[in-house]
């Protein structure tokens, strides 16, 4: 934890109605930099929902979201991503046609931005940010330890190194919140505890705030420093995992009660 | 793929002297052609350039942005127009116009063609951001049929602005600007185009969006830009394809620019597959030829023991099983989204004399 505590991601009063559904209802979150916050809660408790909201996917129907202190809500997700919010999908959502390198090629656009003329011409100025951009994409996937397979096609690649490879993208965007959803999904055990460690190294190495939604509890308890605890679209509970793990409610929501 | 790179040096120098020795060899074919063939090849030829602009700009959309679009015909009228009404002359002007006399301000506009061609696509482009704004909020089957609906209103327009257009009459005795010169220089620098844009920046965006679109928004591309950004492009080279059209046949009228244009344009892409510039180049060059080739099939045949009556369409039958056959056996078209590569065309002829051997290696 840093010293000066410096509020990077809230949401006030946080709110998604589908119809009559309340996916989500009253969210309140508070994230500092630096911290490694947890959500989670059983299967259709709203997570993802909480996090399309966050990354300007879905508007929400009441409340706000909060980066550093500046209202970002509905804001379209480009432009959110742009302040330096990026996420990963729980269903993998990697660029099919594309190679490992042009999958986190596409996620540095935001830093060639060049005028269509400049870059179809390939002019002195877009050359030198488009070889910038490639270097900083071999960087990353040298970083997720997948450099050398920069020029397999993306989607044909392992289900663990496709996660990666989605965190290698999100990581492109340079942003200063990662939100990951279910990033150990699908994964053993041995996998899921080199993800925990992986988790942690790009929050040093990259100065990251990252926010993920994990069913995993050894991975939520592992590297989460605090969590949120979601359940019918209500938070039941939020702390440390220790007393996560001993909250009655908690419990209830995951092993029913008798 | 490992194995090639890891010999990096030669072949990719060896390429590029293939690639050297096939442009040397195109443009050589060119001025043989246009020295040496009779007036109607010629003709076909010329018009399989045309047609390799128009389908690059369809594929832009197609292939590359995944926006299927069905309006292309409006933006080739568009390009034709204007490119035929800035290059006529004031007296063929006069002579065209029988009915309802040109408005002033266009009547002693003339311009030479190369500015005119450019102003055609500029105008065209134009018209493709005003309709793509609104419409591009559209997606799949909504967003072909609203193009669909718009090609056809700029249809109607040109055919009602009788005092710009001459309505249904149309233009006759266009300037015969496009010689095999200007129409294959276009195709090279729309191909040359098409080439750079989709190794920048803004061509892995169109892919991204193609792709998935959730997934590029969350990468910080603006989607909807890149749509508008890829339509408007579109038009532009639909338009200078458009005049470049007009200017060879030399008479324009509104009825030219049916579905049915747009039809064989979205043929030629599917055809040449999905997302390939080469394939598109290709396929242009290949149907072009055919439609012309097949042209005996319309006419009264004589089968010695009995005659045939003529029947019009009758290639474009032949076209539909074509493309029935091609979506049933290789969906992909003729070259997928790959691009033609000199590896790509020995691994064809490997596979063949080794017939069979398991050398179908993708990378």
């Amino acid at each position: 934890m840093p010293e000066h505590p410096e509020l990077m991601l809230s949401t006030s009063h946080l709110t998604m109605k589908f119809g009559g559904l309340t996916a989500v209802s009253d969210f309140n979150l508070e994230i500092q930099k630096n911290e490694i916050v947890g959500l989670i809660g059983p299967n259709g408790a709203g997570k993802t929902t909480a996090f399309n909201m966050i990354t300007g996917m879905l508007s929400p129907t009441e409340g706000k979201v909060l980066f550093k202190e500046r209202d970002i809500t509905g804001l379209k997700p480009h432009s959110i991503t742009a302040l330096g919010i990026a996420r990963t999908f729980q269903n993998i959502r990697l660029f099919k046609e594309m190679s490992v390198l042009e999958n986190v090629l596409v996620a540095c656009n935001l830093s060639i931005n060049t005028g269509i003329l400049a870059a179809t011409l390939h002019l002195p100025g877009y050359r030198a940010r488009e070889s910038e951009a490639r270097r900083f994409s071999i960087e990353l996937l040298e970083q997720v330890g997948l450099a050398h397979l920069a020029n397999e096609n993306g989607t044909s690649l392992p289900y663990g190194q496709q996660r990666r490879l989605e965190i290698a993208r999100a990581l492109a965007t340079k942003p200063k919140i990662l939100l990951l959803d279910e990033p150990a999904a699908g994964m053993n055990p041995q996998e899921s505890f080199e993800l925990m460690d992986f988790i942690r190294k790009i929050r040093d190495e990259f100065d990251l705030t990252i926010f993920l939604i994990e069913h995993h509890m050894q991975v939520v308890m592992g590297v989460c420093e605090r969590m949120y605890v979601l359940d019918y679209g209500i938070t039941i509970a939020q702390g440390d995992p220790a007393s996560i793990q001993k909250n009655p409610k908690v419990i209830e929501a995951y092993l029913g009660v008798d | 793929m490992s194995k090639k790179s890891s010999i990096r040096g030669g072949p990719i120098s060896k390429n590029m002297l293939y690639t050297i020795i096939f442009l040397g060899a195109c443009i050589l074919f060119i001025f043989l052609a246009d020295r040496l063939f009779d007036a109607f090849s010629l003709r076909v030829f010329n018009l399989c350039a045309i047609y390799i602009v128009l389908a690059l700009s369809l594929n832009l959309l197609n292939g590359f942005t995944g926006l299927f679009s069905l309006g292309h015909a409006g933006f080739m009228a568009v390009g034709a127009y204007v490119s035929a009404l800035l290059t006529m002359p004031a007296p063929l002007k006069e002579m065209n116009y029988f009915l309802v006399p040109i408005v002033s301000w266009l009547h002693h506009v003339t311009i030479p063609f190369l500015p005119a061609l450019i102003i055609a696509g500029l105008v065209s482009a134009c018209v493709g951001f005003l309709i793509g704004a609104p419409v591009l909020r559209l997606r799949d089957d909504y967003l072909a049929i609203a193009t669909l609906g718009f090609g056809e209103i700029i249809r109607v327009i040109i055919t009602n602005a009788q005092s710009i257009t001459n309505g249904a009459q149309g233009l006759k005795g266009l300037p015969r600007f496009s010689t095999t010169f200007a129409v294959w220089t276009a195709a090279g620098l729309v191909v040359l185009f098409m080439v750079l844009l989709m190794r920048s920046s803004y061509g892995r965006a169109m892919k991204a969006v193609r792709d998935d679109e959730l997934a590029a928004e969350a990468m910080g591309i603006n989607v909807f830009r890149v749509k508008v950004t890829s339509f408007t492009v579109s038009s532009f080279l639909a338009g200078i394809g458009g005049a470049l059209l007009g200017h060879m046949i030399t008479t324009i009228d509104p009825k030219m620019f049916t579905f049915t244009l747009t039809y064989n344009i979205l043929l030629i892409v599917v055809l040449g597959g999905v997302g390939s510039i080469s394939g598109s180049v290709i396929s242009a060059i290949i149907v072009t030829v055919m439609m012309e080739a097949l042209r005996f099939l319309d006419e009264p045949i004589n089968l010695i023991f009995f005659k045939t009556p003529a029947m019009p369409g009758l290639r474009m039958v032949v076209f539909s099983i074509l493309l029935m056959v091609m979506i049933i056996y290789r969906q992909k078209g003729l070259m997928g989204n790959k691009e033609f590569s000199w590896e790509m065309f020995q691994n064809v002829f490997v596979k063949k004399s080794k017939k069979g051997g398991s050398h179908a290696r993708t990378p």
